[in-house]
């Protein structure tokens, strides 16, 4: 019987750091290291000035290559999933093909989407399997936030961070079987979480965008990332648990099946919250963001490549990404 | 729901505060160490204690705890 697998994984990380002491050289105001015991969050990676979404989305794919004996010749689709693509067109995915040497019978295309990206990607690849379209698909993830936040938006840069991911999904070979997914949609919260200018919609940015101040001391202006953490934190405590007991049922599972649950690393405080609601027990809920922060959609695959280097990945495993959107997506993993 | 345990709730929310300096009729936007992160702290309070979902619009329309609490009150 025809099986979608995980097959290997590997993620990249910028080489310069935001660490908490420089944080706060640029704001005294703001007790950073009790806000980090809060969030969880005490380095973030930040993509070099020179830096696109392309260039970490081949160093990525290059170190899963090297990293697990892989060879190129093979792969006949690129997923890449990216809010900030190098070009509105063409397609981040061709530029990537081109420069990482793949064949050029394999399909490529980029898709949008945020923290509930790689969940959509597993899916997306499984479909493709299943379709008999490709059996070997490359799935990236890479985004460059960092770029987008306002040098005064102190709790954004408190929060995120860059980062690319690769894994390979194939027909049956690999450690993960890709079981059935819960997605979720809802339009209503776009402006929650949004880059409003820079779009076709809102063309130009000059030098100069009018700053605007929040109501807690945050700057942003609309050709830089505004986040409503609030309404964000609102519409997570109302989907995710729905999202879970979706998941669950959709694979035929009782939630004492789950070994581990593998969350979209929003920040410590949030997953906590989310964990309780829940009723997860610590024990079987992952948590790897102390050292990178938020990086969207790459939260997962690094959360899984850590969870699986620390042996902690058997039997079934629960993903679930929720955000930018908003937009939601929960699957199981089996371990072999 | 008792308002000196709302009250007593609320305060936990925060590290530095003097709990005393966190009355019913304080307004919380004036207290130093109000941030969007005690305001989430404050949503998801509403939730475990009162299994009430506070929105971010109740919040932004509330100036004082006893604001909060009677949307709270409302809810339950």
């Amino acid at each position: 019987m025809m099986k979608a697998k995980i097959k290997a994984i590997s993620y990249y990380l910028p080489e310069k750091v935001l660490a908490n002491p420089e944080i706060n050289e640029l704001f005294p105001e703001w007790s950073i290291d009790r806000i980090s015991g809060k969030t969880g969050i005490y380095n973030r990676h930040i993509s070099g000035d020179d830096e696109f979404s392309s260039d970490m989305a081949v160093k990525v794919a290059e170190k899963l290559f090297e990293e697990h004996q892989i060879d190129r010749k093979h792969i006949d689709f690129i997923l890449l999933c990216t809010q900030s693509p190098d070009y509105f067109l063409p397609t981040t995915a061709c530029i990537v093909q081109n420069r990482l040497g793949t064949p050029t019978s394999c399909g490529a295309l980029d898709f949008n989407l945020g923290c509930s990206g790689f969940v959509y990607g597993l899916g997306l690849a499984k479909g493709l399997i299943y379709g008999n379209i490709a059996t070997n698909i490359l799935l990236i993830t890479a985004e460059i936030y960092t770029k987008f936040i306002h040098p005064q938006d102190k709790s954004n840069r408190t929060i995120f961070g860059d980062a690319a991911s690769a894994t390979l999904i194939t027909l049956n070979d690999g450690f993960a079987e890709i079981g059935d997914f819960d997605l979720g949609t809802d339009g209503r919260g776009a402006e929650n979480l949004m880059i409003k200018k820079g779009g076709a919609k809102y063309p130009g940015i000059s030098i100069q965008e009018e700053d605007v101040l929040d109501e807690f001391g945050n700057v942003t202006n609309p050709a830089k990332l505004y986040m409503n953490g609030a309404e964000i934190f609102s519409f997570t405590s109302a989907a995710v648990p729905e999202l879970i007991k979706n998941v669950l049922s959709k694979n035929n599972l009782q939630p004492d099946a789950i070994n581990l649950y593998i969350f979209h690393q929003a920040n410590k405080y949030m997953l906590n919250h989310l964990r309780k609601k829940i009723q997860i027990e610590e024990e079987k809920f992952y948590y790897f963001l102390e050292d990178c922060g938020n990086t969207v959609s790459s939260t997962i695959p690094i959360a899984l490549t850590e969870a699986k280097k620390e042996d902690k990945l058997m039997g079934n495993v629960l993903l679930a990404g929720f955000g930018v959107g908003y937009s939601w997506a929960g699957c199981i993993l089996r371990i072999h | 729901m008792e308002e000196q345990k709302f009250i007593i709730n609320f305060s936990k929310q925060f590290d530095e505060t003097d709990p005393e300096l966190i009355e019913f009729n304080t307004k919380f936007r004036d207290l130093d160490e109000w941030s969007s992160l005690t305001a989430l702290s404050v949503m998801a309070m509403s939730d475990e204690q009162y299994g009430v979902s506070l929105t971010a619009e109740d919040l932004g329309k509330s100036t004082t705890l006893a604001d909060i609490y009677r949307i709270i009150k409302s809810k339950l």
